[in-house]
């Protein structure tokens, strides 16, 4: 017992939790300091020299660098400090971190779901006056009743996106004298033409991604129960105020299921019906490409998924059209998704940040740099750095546009990322549509 | 910069704390008085120890086990999570895959690797040759399950075929075949993928379990005028009997717990799920807590009895000794 060896093990201990702590650090840093010095938009935030506001949020990597690049100006005109810090983990976290009482001022929710539960257990302070101003003038109400939760207005929204695209190759259709459909029941049409053309099958889809496996499956079917069935019967849907199994979705399954289910429609490129299964939603636009399918209905990012160099465009290589409306008379609704800017401090420091992100200066800072897109209507189009932003900026901005958001995302996890993708997935593999309801709605959790 | 020095702070104090525990008890256990000095050595020794198992193993066994009576909101609702799993057909058709998988894997791989172990026994190159079976042992499930979703790769008839499976088929006139959506034979074609990890291990130890039955035993046997199948099944096997129960009671637990295969190939989709998988899409996907817990508890009452045998006959074999 009097010799020292016991020490190598200690010190070999400490430098293990050494390293391990070591690489834990978090992520995040400071702004880029590239404002050009011009306050004057600025002043109505007032000066809060010395303050901090802490933002937390689930955006990481460059979307992070632009988020914090496009209020560096905020914070050299204001005086305060924003510090950032995104984590993947954020929807787990945050309700760990409200309640140890460690809250960040600020919280971006991915989606609005998340956000409820904040504000329901007294979390999240209401929207000061001002933001709610800003918000009525900026979003059209749908967005704004995304972030009021029984009757108070909590969060105003931040940058979007947009679902629903049918991508297509300008050049083929032209050749063939295609031309993009109006309606859903011109797309049907253009769909047994192409079919009965026989060069490419009409369709090409892939529902394969891992666990989450389909996916892209669920935003076809809201895709559909929206335009088909209104915006109306969509969020009774969503809030389960009608079963899953309910006449009115059943029937926008099998409205989907007319072109998915149907072989001489898909799956152009990779074979039968079932092989939407196996196909992986990113590879699954490429037939486009390669002129074996003439359809592919995927989210706005798919944009990122196109091989290097293509060149998407009106002219260019892949284009997309907005999936038309069932009933024209009711005009375009889309689906889609955002984040939304919460507060759980009210302080003078942290009621200037709301007001500025809930701004159209904000919206044309970040826009500007790339990658991202708002329904704020003061945002200027022609910020949009490529043609899809700068067309899907001007739908959301459309006072016309009926917006909903990407229902699975707003269903209880155990349908919108369980049972519905599950559900989707057996669909396509041959059971019975209503079957498939009915399992659906048995998974719905009770109370 | 600052958080690191914050780190550093941190990770000292835990040293000092750490150094400072050790410390107290050894000057303890030094100082004691000799009547006492055994039993306070034993308990000082084992206490660290002890209470790490207790916070990291038994803690949350227990706490899983209460959970499992609980509700999504957290709320006791007795056994109805267990009424779920034994009625729900898709949770029946996951404790009937786990069987399935139970029963073909660890049979599998264990006639596989003893056949393989007996033939290349002594055979020219016999390293070489184990190494070949043994390599898919050293790859993780998660690289075996994306291996073999390629190999399974299908693409429609006239098409060109990007699985190898597939190629082979339409090279010879078949029709090309969705290996992996088709229940119940899919579950088959994912024990393949286990029994191909778990054929190198099983090898590995009977090789050398046959290598440690005394030549004399063959020898008298042979003499006796015993043929080469009578040697193997009265001289080979009861002399490697303790090896094959290691080898078929380990993969069976390694079996009872697949879960990156099934989740890396179908995630559970095409009724091919079993316990561990869905233990983790209810608990984490659909924020079914409790019915995860319940399906651990399940599990854990699976893999008990055999752990608990494993243990008997290694005791018994060593009273033998």
């Amino acid at each position: 017992m009097k010799n020292r060896n016991y020490l190598l093990p200690v010190a070999a201990t400490g430098i293990l939790a050494l390293t391990l702590t070591a690489c834990g650090g978090d992520g995040g840093g400071g702004g880029g300091e590239t404002g050009n010095g011009d306050c004057s938009a600025y002043e109505s935030y007032g000066k809060h020299d010395g303050k901090t506001v802490s933002i937390y949020a689930s955006i990481v990597d460059t979307e992070a660098t632009s988020l914090e690049t496009a209020w560096s100006q905020f914070e050299e005109c204001t005086g305060a400090t924003i510090k950032y810090e995104g984590s993947k983990e954020f929807e787990t976290q945050i309700g760990v971190r409200a309640k140890a009482g460690t809250a960040p001022d600020v919280a971006i929710f991915p989606q609005p779901g998340l956000m409820a539960d904040q504000a329901r257990a007294g979390n999240l302070k209401p929207a000061p006056q001002t933001v709610s101003d800003l918000v009525d003038k900026n979003w059209s109400e749908d967005w704004k009743k995304y972030g009021t939760v029984d009757g108070v207005f909590y969060t105003a929204p931040m940058l979007a996106n947009v679902k629903g695209y049918i991508w297509y190759a300008p050049k083929t259709f032209e050749d063939k004298g295609w031309e993009v459909p109006k309606t859903w029941d011109e797309m049907m049409d253009l769909t047994k033409k192409v079919a009965d053309d026989g060069a490419m099958k009409p369709w090409c889809a892939g529902f394969e991604s891992g666990e989450a496996t389909g996916w892209p499956g669920t935003d076809w079917v809201e895709d559909v129960v929206l335009r088909a069935q209104g915006p109306e019967v969509y969020d009774q849907w969503v809030s389960h105020q009608i079963p899953f199994n309910d006449p009115k979705i059943v029937d926008a399954l099998n409205k989907t299921g007319e072109i998915l289910l149907d072989p001489k429609y898909v799956n152009g490129g990779f074979g039968d019906v079932r092989s939407i299964l196996t196909t992986g939603y990113a590879q699954a636009g490429q037939p486009v490409l390669d002129g074996q399918c003439a359809m592919h209905h995927q989210a706005s990012f798919q944009a990122a998924n196109w091989p290097e160099g293509t060149n998407v465009g009106p002219d260019g290589d892949v284009w997309a059209f907005m999936a038309p409306p069932v009933d024209e008379s009711k005009g375009t609704a889309i689906t889609g998704g955002g984040e939304m800017v919460g507060a759980y401090k009210d302080t003078p420091e942290v009621q200037a940040f709301l007001a500025y992100m809930a701004s159209a200066d904000f919206a044309n800072n970040r826009v500007k740099l790339g990658g991202a897109i708002s329904a704020n209507k003061g945002l200027d189009p022609n910020n949009g750095q490529s043609e899809l932003d700068k067309q899907s900026i001007k739908l959301l901005q459309d006072p016309e546009t009926v917006f909903r958001f990407d229902g699975s995302d707003l269903m209880p996890g155990a349908v919108g990322s369980n049972s519905f993708w599950k559900g989707i997935v057996a669909w396509i593999n041959g059971t019975p549509t209503k079957q498939v309801a009915d399992s659906i709605e048995s998974s719905w959790p009770k109370g | 910069m600052e958080f690191i020095g914050g780190k550093f702070l941190q990770v000292f104090i835990a040293l000092a704390v750490f150094a400072a525990i050790i410390g107290l008890i050894m000057l303890i256990v030094d100082r004691a008085p000799k009547s006492v000095r055994d039993k306070l050595t034993i308990v000082g020794f084992l206490a660290p120890a002890a209470i790490l198992m207790l916070t990291g193993l038994v803690y949350p066994a227990v706490q899983t086990s209460f959970l499992a009576f609980t509700s999504a909101s957290g709320q006791p609702n007795g056994i109805d999570n267990f009424v779920w799993m034994f009625t729900q057909p898709e949770a029946l058709v996951t404790l009937r895959n786990t069987i399935i998988w139970t029963i073909l894997v660890p049979l599998l791989s264990t006639i596989f690797g003893l056949a393989y172990a007996v033939f290349i026994d002594k055979a020219r190159g016999e390293n070489a040759l184990k190494a070949l079976v043994f390599m898919p042992v050293g790859i993780s499930m998660v690289g075996a399950g994306i291996i073999w979703k390629l190999v399974y790769d299908y693409r429609g008839p006239g098409i060109e075929q990007t699985g190898v499976v597939n190629a082979l088929r339409v090279a010879l006139g078949m029709e090309p075949k969705q290996f992996l959506l088709d229940a119940p034979e899919n579950t088959i074609f994912l024990i393949i993928v286990m029994v191909w990890i778990q054929t190198g291990f099983a090898m590995v130890i009977l090789s050398a379990a046959i290598k440690g039955v005394p030549v004399e035993l063959v020898e008298a046997a042979r003499l006796d005028g015993a043929n080469p199948w009578q040697q193997f099944r009265n001289v080979t096997i009861p002399g490697i009997r303790g090896a094959l129960v290691v080898v078929l009671t380990t993969i069976t637990i390694a079996t009872l717990k697949v879960f990156d295969i099934v989740r890396t190939m179908t995630a559970g989709n095409y009724e091919t799920s079993v316990i561990a998988n869905e233990m983790y899409t209810q608990a984490f996907r659909a924020g079914e807590a409790g019915r995860g817990a319940a399906l651990a508890l399940v599990l854990f009452l699976l893999v008990l009895p055999i752990v608990v045998y494993n243990a008997r006959v290694l005791r018994q074999q060593r009273e033998i000794r």
